[in-house]
């Protein structure tokens, strides 16, 4: 399963060309300019990026949760299997949420209510959507509750949020959001507020879910080493524009994007120690003031008159690969080169 | 995908399903309220304040238990006694054994603040939830309006309301009171959950497809009642102590009706002369006031769950 981008049929999910803003007394910031992927069942598409690149605006504005004042979606269509999100009714678009198109938060803790038994919650799914009976919903809690890999389920549906762990915690929020079987799961960094060996349990936990139910995956994340084991594509995110996106394997071998080089180089290697780290120099634009053409230009060794004028459009750079750099080509080529160089 | 078997992860750990029944439903679903209670045990001046409040209410509800005297058996002979040991608090200008008209005396001061209380903590949970949670044009309506009743002081409102009322009993002091007391509480019930509601557990329950009664009732509701409950707690001191004004003033309950405020009233012309009149009913209201304020404090304290990090 390498080639993912030409899957058959119509796509569980759908971005097209999303464009959302915030507006504020001190100005416009533009927090998606043109978003575009498309997600079919079974596939983990990992969103990319660096805080405020608009990854967790996109996320919100897929569930419906974005806070609206002060966003505004000012272009662009949601397709859920055809059929476009943002001109649904709201009621029909409620009932979607949770039972169809389900979301997992990055803080567990803040994301459950302190007050009522974490069983009680995942009951709670059962009973608003499906119209279980109290002693069903609660069966189906606990059975939730050890598919997900909590010890002694049955001691502990009636446990509080804050009697748990941070990993468990993140386990009754998964439990919760694949409680009605969705097809589509978004998960907007899982782990980063857990430390790393929960980490890999948890994703590992998320890829199996995934599988077993044959879900659609987003997953948001600023942690290039979770994607590489979990994501079949990736998004690259910058200033709320896609930058590059490609199979994984792909882009980790063949980047065609400065922006995703530099990310790529600034991992520490095992093979590179007593070398200084590499970063990016610079800091994003802020999104009330882009530049006029590449948003990444002022912080691109590669960056001409061009660049700083003309902002270049995401375009197919080899099937299935697709990046928004004028010297996309001549990137391309460089990095596979340097692949070629290591492999030998 | 690098999953070549999803089963192996999954398998349930049930190693530990034994008898987890009905019994356990119980004791956590009560751990919440189990915590605060906890912490009240150990809070002295809850101690204090409860058994003040729980020999207050014992008069109010059974005032037979402290005194085998009618309230209403006066004989003008004896009027205007100081204390003695026939009469513990002496007798009033009727001559009436004072004693037993204090004690009687607490069940209508103690009644109109349970009820004004009751009542305008319905108001406020309600008006302050939906202010709070719809925000908005909502908001802006009922927060206005209740600015609009907040600008007149109760006192006066009251003053105004009462003195057209040519009968008036616990019923419509309480009426009154309810009307022109309820926006403060209504603003801390509004804030209470405009905090409640901005937390991720709410947008986490948006998310999973909770419509807005669900989310108003099981996540905000439970979360913002805290200083509210406190609140309505110090709230019926407060109303005892208004009861007491009111009727002071003229425009409170009528004879013959029993109440400390009548009583306190009734003191009036005989300050100097004879000041247990005044001393024994102001020294049940301050007590009643003192007691319903701190056992408020200390539930307030013991709900909030940041106030328990120790």
């Amino acid at each position: 399963m390498t080639e993912t981008t030409t899957t058959s049929g119509t796509p569980l999910l759908e971005v097209r060309n999303l464009e959302v803003e915030f507006r504020s007394k001190t100005g416009v910031a533009q927090a998606i300019n043109g978003m575009n992927f498309t997600l079919h069942a079974g596939e983990t598409l990992a969103i990319l990026g660096e805080s405020g690149s608009g990854k967790s605006v996109t996320a919100q504005t897929i569930m419906g949760i974005l806070d609206m004042p002060p966003g505004h979606i000012t272009g662009g269509q949601i397709l859920y299997r055809g059929e476009d999100l943002l001109t649904m009714g709201e009621e029909k678009r409620r009932k979607l949420r949770g039972m169809n198109i389900s979301m997992i938060f990055q803080d567990a803790l803040s994301s459950l209510n302190p007050v009522l038994p974490v069983g009680w919650q995942i009951a709670e799914m059962f009973r608003v959507h499906r119209g279980f009976k109290r002693k069903e919903a609660r069966a189906k809690a606990v059975e939730l509750m050890q598919k997900v890999g909590i010890p002694a389920a049955e001691k502990r549906v009636w446990d509080f949020p804050h009697q748990f762990s941070g990993g468990m915690r993140q386990r009754i929020m998964i439990a919760m959001a694949i409680a009605l079987d969705p097809d589509v799961l978004i998960a907007d960094e899982p782990t980063t507020a857990l430390d790393v060996t929960v980490q890999a349990q948890v994703m590992g936990l998320l890829k199996d879910l995934q599988a077993e139910h044959n879900m659609g995956l987003i997953l948001i994340t600023h942690d290039l080493g979770v994607v590489a084991d979990v994501a079949d594509k990736i998004a690259v995110m910058y200033a709320g524009r896609v930058m590059e996106s490609a199979d994984v394997f792909e882009i980790y071998a063949r980047t065609a994007n400065p922006y995703t080089k530099g990310l790529l180089e600034s991992i520490p290697r095992i093979d590179g120690a007593g070398e200084r780290l590499r970063a990016i120099p610079g800091l994003p634009p802020p999104l009330t003031d882009m530049p006029a053409g590449c948003p990444f230009s002022p912080r691109c060794e590669f960056a001409t008159e061009l660049c700083t004028a003309e902002r270049p459009a995401l375009r197919e750079i080899v099937p299935g690969h697709r990046s928004a750099c004028h010297y996309a080509e001549k990137i391309y080529a460089m990095s596979a080169e340097g692949t070629e160089e290591a492999r030998a | 995908m690098s999953n070549p078997n999803p089963e192996a992860r999954t398998t349930p750990v049930s190693t530990a399903a034994t008898e987890a029944g009905e019994g356990q439903k119980k004791t956590a679903e009560a751990s919440l309220l189990a915590d605060a209670w906890r912490s009240l045990r150990k809070n002295p001046w809850f101690i204090i304040s409860a058994a003040i409040l729980l020999v207050m209410l014992a008069m109010a509800i059974f005032p037979q238990l402290f005194t085998s005297e009618d309230p209403r058996a006066c004989f003008l002979e004896r009027n205007r006694q100081t204390p003695s040991a026939e009469h513990w608090f002496g007798t009033d200008i009727q001559g009436c054994d004072y004693y037993t008209r204090v004690i009687y005396g607490a069940r209508n001061s103690i009644a109109v603040g349970f009820i004004v209380s009751l009542g305008v903590l319905v108001i406020s949970l309600i008006l302050g939830l939906v202010a709070g949670y719809f925000g908005k044009w909502v908001d802006a309506v009922i927060s206005r309006f209740t600015d609009m009743v907040f600008a007149v002081p109760y006192i006066l409102g009251a003053l105004v309301f009462l003195n057209v009322i040519p009968t008036r009993g616990v019923r419509e002091v309480a009426m009154v009171l309810i009307i022109f007391t309820w926006p403060t509480m209504t603003r801390l019930m509004r804030g209470s959950v405009i905090s409640a509601a901005s937390t991720e557990y709410v947008t986490a329950a948006r998310a999973l497809g909770a419509g807005h009664v669900t989310i108003m009732r099981r996540h905000i509701l439970p979360n913002s009642l805290g200083p509210v409950i406190g609140y309505a707690t110090v709230f019926i001191g407060i109303i005892i102590g208004a009861e007491a004004t009111l009727t002071y003033l003229g425009v409170g309950l009528q004879l013959p009706a029993i109440s400390w405020g009548l009583q306190l009233s009734d003191a009036k012309p005989y300050l100097t002369s004879f000041p247990h009149l005044l001393v024994f009913p102001l020294l049940f209201v301050s007590l009643t006031v003192f007691a319903f304020m701190t056992l408020g404090d200390a539930v307030r304290d013991a709900l909030d769950p940041k106030s328990k990090k120790k």
